[in-house]
């Protein structure tokens, strides 16, 4: 059986991070990963990110993938793609599927680094060709360089939707609204005041009420809120676009702890059932730990220090780092982290997780 | 309908007031000096880095919003492409008798070309006026984020923040 000291499942930026981590400081590492490429989402953030210089503010998400591939080439990270995990054993052994063979990888200590996937929203019309998760229109605008459609009505006013909506603009894609159910937007106002600039309304306590077309969109019924979050009754609007984007939210990809026999705490604020973890990223199972979006959907700059954090702890564990150089490194990355975690956007998520982390510890006690 | 950046994703005249990253009247008066217009406390401070004449402060945590200090701005607009929620502008004010220059980021295709006649929009995009292409920056270390200045009638130095995308074409 093939042997590692680390196994990282998920190539995107937490998986990395912690891959590149455990690499510096001289383990064996082996990222696996289902996609055909590394990266995770990061290569269809062409978005300049925020945070300081040394989440690498300023620069763009792509060029932050790039970055991250080169450092773990320079490491000699193994990276494997197309390879789908599909099992997690007691002993640590990791159960995968490439070119049709099940493969099994024995690994002393386990970084699940899965990621999140789109929240669907149902509505009349909503499996109608065009319909589509935001995500899903960035990869083939950024990806794939497809317009998945001219003219786009967007769902969400998060952060994510914000951005795609001017993303598609970028892209060429007009966009015809942007709706949202809340009273308030819901992402940074910088990535909303981009989008007002181009002409793109913002309604809010607005919902879709139907899509409609014969074989693909072609108009979206939307309509107002009150403050029941009912629909108001002659308020509906017909909107001329051929795609919808929905944006709203993000539930952690959860199965592979689950499977592992973590224990789990429901945070409405982290995006549902998460995987309880410690202050290392150690889920309940030793030797387990989570990082990125599984532990709680955040920004990529984020994940990257959490995987930073479970890369080091992992090394530590596995005594390539004594206590004290460990516990340098790891209080630097938690502060880098908890700088993300400030101000009225942060705080909230910040309490989220220190909420995980004591029920984590409660536990243990 | 509720004003304010979190109900209409435009910053407010009372927000703009309020912020510490807004030029005086007085500064506005005196020359080309940027236009901050970040007004949440969001983690990000690439602008105070991007200043090379320590104008732009943002100091711990992170979430401060950026201050401009008026007395060391120079205008030179080296933060407007750094910013990365393309939120900073430059405003010079006389920039002639009767006209003023506002420069703001942009990242469509087509760029306008220096001496294009462009309809220019507000924070709404909605048209103001038309301008004329005094500049159009794009150095590597903009890093794709173009800046364009735009030569508009004075009374519209407040408004102007764009180019009317859809409404100007480049070769129509």
């Amino acid at each position: 059986m093939k042997m590692t000291q680390v196994a990282v499942i998920g190539a995107g930026p937490a998986g990395l991070a912690a891959a590149i981590e455990v690499a510096r400081a001289g383990g064996l590492v082996t990222v696996i990963d289902e996609n055909a490429r590394p990266g995770g989402q990061l290569f269809k953030q062409i978005h300049k990110f925020f945070g300081s210089r040394e989440h690498r503010a300023g620069v763009r998400g792509f060029h932050i993938g790039e970055q991250l591939l080169a450092e773990t080439e320079r490491l000699g990270v193994e990276v494997l793609l197309d390879s789908p995990v599909y099992a997690l054993f007691p002993d640590r052994t990791v159960g995968y599927v490439h070119g049709g063979r099940e493969i099994f990888l024995k690994a002393e200590k386990i970084v699940i680094a899965a990621g999140a996937a789109e929240n669907p929203l149902a509505f009349p019309g909503s499996t109608l060709p065009g319909v589509m998760g935001a995500g899903a229109a960035q990869t083939m605008i950024n990806v794939h360089r497809v317009l998945p459609g001219k003219k786009v009505l967007m769902i969400g006013s998060g952060n994510v939707g914000l951005i795609v909506a001017y993303q598609l603009m970028q892209a060429g894609a007009d966009v015809a609204a942007l709706i949202e159910a809340a009273t308030q937007i819901g992402g940074y106002g910088v990535h909303a005041a981009k989008i007002r600039r181009a002409g793109v309304p913002i309604h809010l306590s607005h919902t879709v009420k139907r899509a409609l077309g014969k074989d693909h969109v072609e108009s979206v019924e939307i309509v107002a809120l009150d403050s029941h979050w009912q629909p108001v009754a002659g308020s509906e609007k017909i909107l001329g676009v051929d795609t919808v984007c929905v944006a709203v939210g993000l539930t952690p990809l959860t199965e592979l702890a689950w499977l592992m026999g973590c224990e789990f705490a429901f945070v409405p604020g982290l995006g549902g059932h998460v995987p309880k973890h410690d202050l290392n990223m150690e889920t309940t199972v030793p030797g387990v730990f989570i990082a990125g979006d599984i532990s709680g959907v955040e920004e990529a700059s984020t994940a990257m220090e959490e995987g930073r954090l479970a890369g080091t702890a992992c090394a530590e564990a596995l005594g390539l780092l004594d206590g004290q150089k460990a516990l340098e490194l790891k209080t630097v990355i938690r502060e880098r982290m908890n700088a993300l975690r400030t101000g009225p956007f942060g705080e909230g998520r910040r309490r989220a997780k220190e909420c995980l982390i004591g029920l984590s510890l409660e536990g243990q006690a | 309908m509720k004003s304010g950046i979190k109900y209409t994703g435009i910053p407010s005249e009372e927000e703009l007031r309020a912020s510490p990253g807004a030029p005086s009247r007085e500064r506005l008066e005196q020359g080309p000096v940027a236009f901050i217009e970040c007004v949440q406390d969001i983690p990000c401070n690439p602008c105070e880095e991007a200043c090379p004449f320590g104008a732009i402060t943002v100091g711990e945590p992170i979430t401060n919003l950026p201050e401009l200090h008026g007395d060391k701005c120079t205008g030179c607009g080296v933060c407007i492409a750094q910013c990365p929620g393309l939120a900073i502008f430059k405003v010079h004010l006389h920039y002639t008798e009767t006209t003023s220059l506002v420069e703001f980021p942009y990242e469509y295709y087509p760029l306008p070309r220096k001496g294009d006649r462009v309809p220019c929009g507000d924070r709404q995009g909605k048209y103001v006026a038309d301008g004329r292409v005094v500049s159009v920056k794009n150095a590597k270390a903009h890093d794709g984020t173009a800046v364009v200045g735009v030569e508009v009638p004075k009374a519209c130095y407040l408004e102007v923040r764009t180019i009317c995308r859809k409404e100007w074409s480049r070769h129509g």
